[in-house]
């Protein structure tokens, strides 16, 4: 059903809907005594081009809700829809492919590969596409372009500044023009200068059309945002600014 | 519906060398158990086929067609000897070429010089040699000359190898004499080793006629030396016990040397076959020590794992990454053996001025060998990677 568009907006009118993510009553319970109840029925409905924040205290819920919308783990129940697709009828297979077409991570710790240059770090994001190197590269290049670090590309993550390295995981995730951008704390590495300068990045994505979720702790990052989910004990406790 | 998540060949090569070009130390020194192995059995095939190459190419020199008849016991136990016109009956046998003989000469013992206790005979045997003898079996004088005819007749000894190396005579020492048979006899010449004639290494070889003449030696040959063309010597063999002895057909042993010059690089190879095992062991030491260095690798990139599971890596792409770099891992060693083992072949060859002999299906064993322990100590740790959930993964710092 996938016509390898760019944004994934035709293929959501294929499918007659505009949530890039849609979570209905999800539920998700870690075993142990006594079973940790991580997501008591979640509903979220993230439509194509918001900006959101997923807030909460550690502990809410809010990293297995982005680990659950980013396919990384599943849902105990309840259904979750991203990009159109019910995650719960998917092969491990199958799911692999989506994160690696559709679905983007910036994570606090940022994951870059020691050793290895910028451009080639970004370039890795598109690895599991089966692109050829070059193409990888190209589009590489263009995004780190993108997120300003057009002079930093053979560097490698040591000889980056703290906030550079975020950049460039920033751009590691957008490569591949993902449906969805899932950000994990990612200002949490950072001081509060270089924090802001990746929420401008983040508010710039946004208004080019990428549709973005960060999770954060921070309300102060939070109240920026155009949208905020709070999380709650595994529940959507408020929804402000929904739909607009 | 979705397009697959795809590693390409090449990528998946890139991807299987990052861990090892990460940690380029503890990579060699894994590999260093698997390339200790490899050399092993390299360098033991490729000695051994040296050693059986430089056999073949001194039969090839002396010639496989020598066949050697002796005299062995008569049945009533007494030593046997060859009648005395035997060597010119063998010479009358049609395809035969050459032929020449060699007499033990009883009681007369060689000595360094006249005051040497008599019994110290250092084991080495007085033989009346034919002028021909040398160039029958192929022997080569290694110093001074050989009884010709002329000197057959005089007082003149040449020593064989051994018996030279026995007493203590060098070619440097110039001119020489030693005490035989109560006799001082000048030494003329030292022989090379014979390897189709061994006997000769520990004779002392004089003249035919002075060995009559003063040693008592009445003329009967111990052991005779044909030679035919190649296609006939079985033809040949068939007859020469009946055309020597025919009377005594069952005192006469026929045997061809170069037969048991062939035999003796077969006898090596049962120490071959247990360096090689000897090898193996190395090798499997050597993998056990790239899936201890794969085990850690993979406890140690739980989060590389998790996050190109994020970036759309397949359980099979994470598999396929480790198993591949303990294969690369493993065949480092196997290179590395490689060339460790053919020189030490080399230079083992070249001490002994032997030809180099590496088959190509050592090198084709060495590769092989070095996949299947690659793959098979790859195997767990890779299992284990691929079974890691993505979460658990991620969670780990």
């Amino acid at each position: 059903m996938s016509r390898d568009t760019d944004t994934g907006a035709s293929e959501a009118a294929t499918n007659g809907e505009d949530a890039v993510a849609e979570l209905t009553g999800v539920v998700r319970t870690y075993p142990g005594h006594p079973p940790v109840r991580a997501l008591r029925a979640v509903d979220l409905r993230i439509e194509r081009g918001e900006l959101v924040g997923i807030v909460g205290p550690s502990g809410s819920g809010k990293s297995t809700l982005l680990n659950i919308m980013g396919t990384l783990d599943r849902a105990d129940a309840g259904t979750v829809r991203i990009d159109g697709h019910d995650v719960s009828t998917l092969t491990d297979r199958q799911l692999s492919a989506l994160r690696a077409h559709r679905i983007g991570f910036v994570f606090q710790q940022f994951f870059l590969a020691p050793g290895v240059s910028a451009l080639d770090n970004v370039a890795d994001g598109l690895l599991y596409t089966g692109l050829p190197l070059a193409e990888r590269r190209r589009r590489a290049r263009q995004t780190l372009e993108r997120v300003g670090l057009a002079d930093r590309m053979h560097h490698r993550p040591n000889e980056l500044s703290i906030g550079q390295g975020q950049r460039v995981a920033v751009a590691r995730a957008l490569v591949g023009r993902p449906a969805i951008l899932l950000a994990d704390e990612p200002t949490g590495a950072l001081d509060s200068e270089n924090g802001a300068a990746v929420l401008d990045l983040l508010d710039e994505l946004h208004a080019s059309g990428t549709t973005i979720a960060v999770i954060t702790h921070d309300h102060v990052i939070a109240s920026r945002l155009p949208r905020q989910v709070r999380i709650l004990d595994g529940q959507v406790d408020a929804d402000e600014g929904a739909g607009g | 519906m979705m397009r697959p998540s795809k590693l390409r060949p090449r990528d998946t090569l890139r991807v299987a060398g990052t861990g090892l070009k990460a940690r380029p130390l503890r990579a060699v020194l894994s590999a260093l158990g698997i390339a200790i192995g490899i050399a092993a059995m390299v360098a033991v095939v490729g000695i051994s086929a040296s050693s059986r190459a430089e056999i073949d190419q001194q039969l090839r020199a002396l010639g496989t067609n020598l066949l050697t008849v002796e005299a062995g016991e008569s049945l009533r136990g007494e030593p046997a000897r060859l009648p005395e016109d035997s060597v010119d009956m063998v010479a009358r046998i049609g395809p035969v070429t050459a032929v020449s003989a060699i007499g033990a000469v009883d009681d007369a013992f060689v000595y360094r010089n006249d005051r040497i206790d008599e019994f110290v005979t250092n084991g080495i045997v007085t033989m009346a040699a034919r002028p021909d003898l040398l160039r029958t079996v192929g022997g080569e004088v290694a110093y001074g000359r050989w009884l010709d005819d002329a000197l057959a007749a005089y007082l003149t000894v040449v020593l064989g190898a051994t018996t030279a190396e026995r007493l203590g005579i060098s070619p440097t020492d110039g001119s020489v004499a030693v005490w035989l048979g109560e006799q001082w006899f000048t030494v003329v010449g030292i022989l090379d080793p014979a390897p189709l004639a061994p006997e000769l290494d520990a004779a002392a070889l004089v003249g035919w006629p002075i060995a009559e003449e003063l040693l008592g030696y009445d003329g009967t040959p111990t052991r005779l030396y044909e030679r035919s063309p190649e296609a006939q010597v079985e033809d040949v063999r068939s007859v020469l016990a009946a055309t020597v002895n025919p009377e005594n057909l069952e005192e006469i042993t026929v045997s061809r040397p170069s037969d048991a010059l062939a035999a003796q690089a077969a006898t090596d190879e049962t120490l071959t076959t247990l360096l090689l095992a000897l090898g193996g062991v190395a090798l499997l030491v050597g993998g056990i020590g790239v899936a201890n260095t794969m085990v850690i690798a993979v406890l140690e990139r739980r989060s590389e794992i998790g996050l190109r599971r994020a970036l759309g890596a397949t359980r099979a792409h994470v598999r396929i990454q480790f198993l591949g770099e303990s294969v690369l891992l493993a065949g480092l060693g196997g290179i590395g053996g490689a060339v460790l083992g053919g020189m030490v072949t080399a230079v083992f060859g070249a001490s002994r001025d032997w030809p180099f002999a590496l088959p190509l299906w050592v090198l084709a064993g060495a590769a092989a060998a070095t996949i299947l322990v690659g793959a098979i100590a790859g195997a767990y740790p890779a299992a284990r990677a691929a079974r890691m959930s993505p979460t658990s993964a991620l969670a780990t710092v």
